[in-house]
């Protein structure tokens, strides 16, 4: 104790080059701390972007790429589900409801799905939120459309707001539909999933605007106008992919089954959990670098702290046989030094997790709003007392390297004192 | 109990050390303090005395021969052992810089008290720790709570000197060992500076073994002992 209390002292003396290693290590321990949670929680808002589904059906292909187009939105579909598909697996009696997803057009650079409103109820992300309206209600009108809050914020858009609907993903001038425009009648709260960058509208919406069009070219000398769309028949033959929630979830793997082992056409069922973690895997070694760069952050803020003990050593001699003329074991110089590791290691810390909550408090808005991931204030999961303490060790086990020379020192000097 | 026959404060027979093995830079043939005695050891530089204060105060053990503090074999025990019999039993005053820069000068006192359970309860017999050392700063002339309170960095090299005495004579430790205390002051503080050592040693009964090149500080004490430089060997 009294070692902690001299320890203390001794550090107020050299108060500069004290607050400059804290703070050296602070910023390092901001860092591994930071990196660690950014990653958690950038991985259970990735985990959470589809929740309440138990499967996601579609056209036959790899399990991440039909989460990627399906639910990302990256990537186009090779092929479709055919309406009749859709409407037999929605009649298995296991299923309980089924949301369909149509894709392939855009709006200035934001993907349109055409769905049902059934979408706006059954979808569901994190810890089983339900999509929220900003302003406005689902669509009604067969030239409806909803909008995502990215949409609404980036286009300035309000309600009321016509929009007009590009074919395809490219935007190119010529591939409007320019002669069904449609109008913004709800907007979505802010969700941190990709239905924040898309346009909803109607299954029969997205069949109303392809009625003059066959495979993605206008049909020529062929022009329905709005109002005529509205008297057809716009039941689509085929659909992107879609959500299905079953009964009972018992069921998942019964169906899941069925569904791939379907023989009218070639399809697949996946668990969206699932599939979540393998698309995270993907991006694991990334993840992983960043964690191995923060670590060595945090050894080279411990070099920090070593280089000023070390240099400090020399001119702390005459301190240590002074210490020694008083009675002193020689050990006791030893745990002096470790003890200033210690405190030194410990403001650290304290101060980098300090400075943790403090640019947290501060950004997680921005976070939250731009790249979707909910940042919380909670306090340190067991995984962060464990970097803390990983770093407290480390800083105990670097601290002994001054702390052996300042004992063999005063050991070898005697009552010499070198100056 | 008959005063002689209480074993001597000090006793150093036939004591030879070898800093890094090569040659001894001491060798001394007999050395001994009685309490209340008061010794001069004078020497050229070279002559290896602070070497024989770090073999007297148990920092370091001789190659040959042996050291006995209070009837205890010093040379002999283990260094926490040592150590502990340099807290209890010595009050050590360096040449210069003997006070630690980031305590106050009360506390650079109270420093032995911390090390030593013995003297922390010698001192505190009449009232507190820190009493006492207020008591031996002021008849060391240091007297006053604001210069009590500054820091040890902030006092002229002669009040430092008297502060790093009460520090030695804090717990009344039997022996008090100088090592040249007198060394880095003018004429008149080192004369002020002998006098107060030596009232406050009188007064509580220690030993005072004191290193000084200086002869004309010879007569205040009861014994000389001579150091002589080590010849060189032929080979060095």
């Amino acid at each position: 104790m009294r070692l902690l209390v001299l320890a203390f002292k001794s550090m107020r003396q050299r108060r500069y080059a004290v607050a400059l290693t804290v703070l050296t290590i602070a910023l390092s321990v901001l860092l591994l701390l930071g990196v660690d949670r950014l990653r958690r929680q950038a991985h259970s808002s990735f985990a959470s972007t589809v929740s309440g589904t138990d499967l996601i059906v579609g056209a036959r292909s790899g399990p991440v790429n039909l989460l990627l187009y399906a639910i990302f939105h990256v990537g186009d579909a090779t092929s479709n589900v055919s309406w009749q598909s859709y409407q037999e697996i929605a009649a298995l009696p296991e299923v309980a409801w089924t949301v369909p997803i149509s894709l392939g057009d855009s709006h200035r650079g934001f993907r349109v799905m055409g769905t049902t409103t059934a979408f706006f109820d059954r979808y569901r992300y994190g810890a089983g939120n339900r999509l929220g309206f900003a302003e406005g209600a689902p669509f009604g009108d067969l030239y409806d459309a909803v909008i995502g809050a990215q949409v609404a914020r980036r286009l300035h858009y309000r309600l009321g707001q016509s929009i007009v609907i590009a074919h395809g993903f490219g935007g190119m001038r010529q591939m409007l539909h320019a002669d069904k425009p449609f109008r913004v009648v709800g907007i979505l709260a802010p969700t941190g999933t990709p239905v924040d960058g898309t346009v909803m509208v109607s299954l029969a919406g997205i069949e109303a605007i392809h009625v003059d069009w066959r495979s993605g070219m206008r049909l020529p000398g062929m022009q329905i106008s709005a109002a005529q769309a509205r008297t057809m028949n716009l039941t689509p033959t085929s659909i992107t992919a879609f959500m299905v929630g079953l009964k009972s979830r018992l069921a998942t793997f019964a169906v899941q089954r069925a569904v791939n082992d379907y023989t009218a056409e070639p399809l697949l069922a996946i668990l969206p959990g699932v599939a979540l973690d393998q698309l995270w895997n993907l991006v694991g070694a990334a993840e992983n670098t960043l964690r191995a760069v923060s670590a060595m952050v945090v050894l080279v803020g411990l070099c920090g702290m070593l280089t000023a003990l070390l240099t400090m050593l020399d001119e702390r001699r005459r301190e240590m046989a002074i210490l020694r003329a008083v009675g002193a074991p020689a050990h006791a110089v030893f745990l002096l030094l470790l003890s200033e590791s210690a405190l030194l290691a410990i403001a650290g810390i304290v101060l980098g997790v300090a400075l943790l909550y403090a640019m947290l408090a501060v950004v997680r808005g921005v976070v939250q709003e731009r790249l979707g991931i909910m940042l919380t204030l909670s306090p340190p999961a067991p995984g962060e007392w464990l970097l803390m303490g990983a770093v407290l060790v480390m800083a105990l086990l670097a601290g002994c390297l001054p702390a052996w020379i300042a004992y063999r020192r005063s050991l070898a000097d005697g009552l010499r004192m070198r100056l | 109990m008959n005063l002689l026959d209480r074993p001597p404060l000090l006793v150093c027979r036939d004591l030879r050390f070898a800093w890094n093995g090569l040659r001894d830079v001491i060798a001394l043939p007999r050395l001994e303090v009685r309490r209340d005695e008061r010794v001069f050891i004078h020497g050229p530089s070279g002559s290896g005395k602070s070497t024989l204060l770090s073999l007297i105060t148990g920092m370091i053990t001789p190659r040959i021969g042996n050291i006995t503090l209070l009837g205890k074999p010093l040379s002999h025990l283990p260094a926490t052992r040592r150590d502990r019999l340099r807290a209890d039993h010595i009050g050590y005053i360096f040449q210069q810089f003997n006070l630690l820069p980031y305590l106050d000068v009360v506390d650079n006192v109270l420093l032995s008290c911390a090390f030593s359970r013995r003297r922390h309860a010698n001192a505190s017999l009449a009232g507190s720790c820190r009493d006492e050392a207020e008591r031996l700063l002021d008849a060391l002339g240091l007297d006053g709570a604001a210069l009590q309170r500054q820091r040890a960095t902030e006092l002229s090299v002669g009040q430092q000197q008297r502060v790093a005495a009460a520090r030695a004579l804090i717990g009344h430790p039997e022996l008090i060992v100088a090592d040249e205390p007198t060394s880095a002051l003018d004429t008149d503080a080192r004369d002020a500076f002998l006098d107060l050592l030596l009232a406050e040693c009188a007064r509580h009964h220690s030993g005072l073994l004191f290193v000084s090149h200086d002869l004309g500080l010879a007569k205040h004490f009861d014994r000389m002992v001579r150091l002589d430089a080590m010849p060189q060997t032929a080979a060095a």
